[in-house]
């Protein structure tokens, strides 16, 4: 069983919300990445985002496309990433990492040399932005032979067909885009969400995770109401982004905003078993 | 030879595409829907055509530059008057298309993305003339640099939002223009400058722009009685190169030439020509030739001429340069400068920085081919805009 696949079971059975806490590798430097992703872990982290960063991230706001401007400008790369996952999996054999970014840094790179050298390093899936199901067929069989979950986004926009051709193909989980938007804004329509997760619900078993939006311990107990699991990130990326210059501080104030974020979910089922 | 692209999927080959995020997946499926019902509908057929006569002036002149193929010798040189179109580019062929199914598609606003500022200028003016909603981003860089243009889209209504990521520039711009879409999706229509972006934006563009070409083949019938040997066209997103180059793809006879902004030479780092010194990658929804590092990262160009300063191409030009079609080459900064002014002065037109560059190989192509040969160059657009471009790196000052 994939490490995504066996985490979100033992949840289930804890009757708990996973937390997914997205960060950028390399932001704001390199060096701290590997600390940083231990940091969310101890801080309740259930799986771990790691953004490849991207020079034209066309999908994200202003404070993801910042912490990809500030990790490439230490020129990291998706080799350099796998082996911080690589190091990362030294010490934590059980937290899944799934890799999420766009296509072309993969692409250059070659699809069969990445996920072979992936799952050599540790990581569990991987979430393409701009891989629509129409057009994954050169990319999933290879990612699945080396192990690989190939998680989906879905949209406020997804119709019930297209919901159902994504299911069919993603395994790990579904991420589900809370809001027409790009990552980092504010608003969130509660409501809206759950009609989307019922009508989701009807296509596919795979647990749901929501982001877009949650930023804090009341956005993120309304959707751990809904979902299987809560994402978070521009709000952590806004923490790196305004300590950047005290790198060392990081760790401890990334772990301090996700173990609020963790009893806000964990509030939800106040008998639920502990880890 | 048949030729029968995009495929089903938008592909052409293996460039095309729809690459990505999910929330825009279902848009581009209603616009392709919407596109494909109306593109053979009479009515709409005689809608465009009319507003392509009335609104924009079409059919442009053939022209015959006597002073330049005399000055150059060997092949004639005509060029297809694009600078003539109402807005001074072939960008409005595309923008009325665009804006007709926007109306169709029942939306309130168009955004657009713009580099030279060209479509950008065409994109605001039909959005005066149908009563939407435009706004137009364009980078930071090259608001600087196209300050005529700027203002001209202000004074049609349009907002500009000057684009401050990344290299400042047309991709960024168009990176902008994805995320206001993705933001706007109910009520926007993202009106695409160029052959690039998901399909169906290169088929479809393609396919408004194509009037040029089918023009160049009637006017070159009653002209001089056959076709001509060769087509010159410049290639930034390549809007222009297809439109003139689609109808032709048949006449195997005819020879083709895209030119690309070669900058400070396409040896240097500083230029901005992808399919003659680029790769395969994926950009802006679609696979295609890119300028990328070793690490995917896509990366910064240089042309003099902000409409050609991209790091992608349209995934058609991709296809016609693996297939052997089409044959892609480059004029640097200094020959494009040199062809705006030797068509200036010798032939009354002053030539967008972007059409200079075709107008440049075209001076090394006319003696290659030799006399009693013909060659087609898509004069995409006039110069005025370029005009204080021009004064400062020549150091003069116009104020």
């Amino acid at each position: 069983m994939s490490r995504l696949k066996s985490r979100f079971a033992a949840l289930k059975a804890q009757n708990r919300k996973a937390l997914v806490p997205y960060i950028t590798a390399g932001d704001p430097q390199p060096d701290v990445t590997v600390g940083l992703m231990h940091a969310l872990v101890r801080g309740g982290a259930d799986v771990i985002e790691l953004g490849v960063p991207f020079s034209d991230p066309m999908a994200d706001g202003p404070t993801i496309q910042l912490a990809c401007e500030r990790a490439l400008k230490h020129g990291t790369g998706l080799w350099q990433i796998l082996d911080m996952v690589a190091e990362f999996r030294r010490t934590d054999a059980d937290t899944p990492v799934v890799l999420m970014g766009y296509l072309n840094p993969l692409e250059t790179r070659g699809v069969e040399a990445f996920a072979k050298k992936a799952q050599a390093s540790g990581v569990d899936g991987v979430l393409l932005v701009d891989l629509a199901v129409e057009e994954a067929d050169g990319y999933l069989p290879t990612l699945r032979a080396h192990g690989l979950d190939c998680i989906f986004l879905l949209a406020p926009t997804s119709p019930d067909d297209r919901i159902a051709a994504i299911a069919r193909e993603a395994s790990g989980y579904l991420y589900y885009v809370s809001l027409k938007g790009v990552t980092g804004t504010a608003t969130l329509d509660v409501a809206s969400v759950a009609a989307a997760l019922a009508r989701i619900r009807r296509h596919t078993d795979l647990p749901l995770a929501v982001g877009f939006g949650i930023r804090d311990a009341a956005s993120a107990r309304a959707i751990g109401a809904l979902a299987d699991g809560v994402v978070v990130g521009s709000a952590l990326v806004a923490e790196i982004e305004r300590l950047q210059l005290q790198p060392q501080a990081l760790p401890g104030i990334l772990q301090e905003k996700l173990a609020s974020l963790r009893a806000a979910l964990d509030s939800l089922a106040p008998d639920a078993a502990q880890r | 030879m048949s030729y029968d692209y995009p495929d089903k999927k938008g592909h052409f080959g293996p460039y095309g595409g729809q690459f990505v995020a999910e929330t825009l997946m279902e848009p581009l499926r209603q616009l392709e829907a919407a596109y494909l019902r109306l593109k053979d509908d009479p009515a709409f057929i005689a809608e465009f055509d009319r507003d392509l006569a009335d609104y924009v002036g079409r059919p442009s002149p053939l022209y015959h530059a006597e002073r330049l193929t005399r000055n150059w010798g060997g092949a004639e040189i005509w060029l297809k008057r694009e600078d003539l179109n109402h807005t001074g580019a072939h960008k409005v062929n595309n923008t009325i298309g665009q804006a007709l199914l926007a109306k169709h598609l029942g939306k309130t606003r168009i955004i657009a993305e713009t580099g030279a500022g060209q479509h950008g200028v065409a994109s605001a003016t039909i959005a005066a003339r149908l009563g939407l909603k435009c706004v137009v981003y364009m980078g930071a860089e090259d608001v600087q640099r196209q300050s005529p243009n700027v203002y001209r889209m202000k004074l049609l209504g349009a907002e500009v939002r000057p684009v401050h990521s990344g290299t400042k520039t047309l991709k960024d711009a168009m990176n902008e223009a994805l995320r206001d879409w993705v933001t706007n999706v109910d009520d926007t229509f993202y009106v695409i400058g160029t052959v690039a972006g998901p399909h169906p934006y290169p088929m479809l563009v393609r396919d408004f722009q194509s009037v040029i070409g089918r023009e160049v083949i009637e006017q070159s019938a009653r002209k001089f009685g056959t076709q001509p040997d060769a087509l010159l066209a410049c290639v930034g997103g390549g809007s222009n190169a297809i439109g003139l180059f689609y109808p032709f793809i048949g006449y195997d006879k005819v020879a083709m030439y895209g030119v690309e902004a070669g900058g400070k030479g396409v040896e240097t780092p500083d230029h901005a020509a992808p399919l003659t010194a680029g790769k395969p990658g994926i950009l802006h929804g679609n696979r295609t030739y890119i300028m990328a590092d070793e690490n995917g990262q896509i990366l910064g160009t240089h042309s003099i001429s902000a409409g050609l300063d991209y790091p992608g191409v349209g995934p058609e030009h991709s296809w016609l340069k693996d297939s052997g079609r089409v044959s892609y080459v480059s004029a640097t900064d200094d020959e494009a400068l040199a062809a705006f002014h030797e068509l200036t002065r010798l032939e009354g037109i002053i030539p967008a920085l972007e059409s200079s560059h075709a107008i440049a190989y075209a001076k090394k192509l006319a003696p290659k081919l030799g006399a009693g040969k013909r060659i087609v160059v898509n004069l995409s657009g006039r110069g005025d805009k370029d005009i204080f471009t021009i004064a400062k790196l020549e150091g003069i000052s116009l104020t």
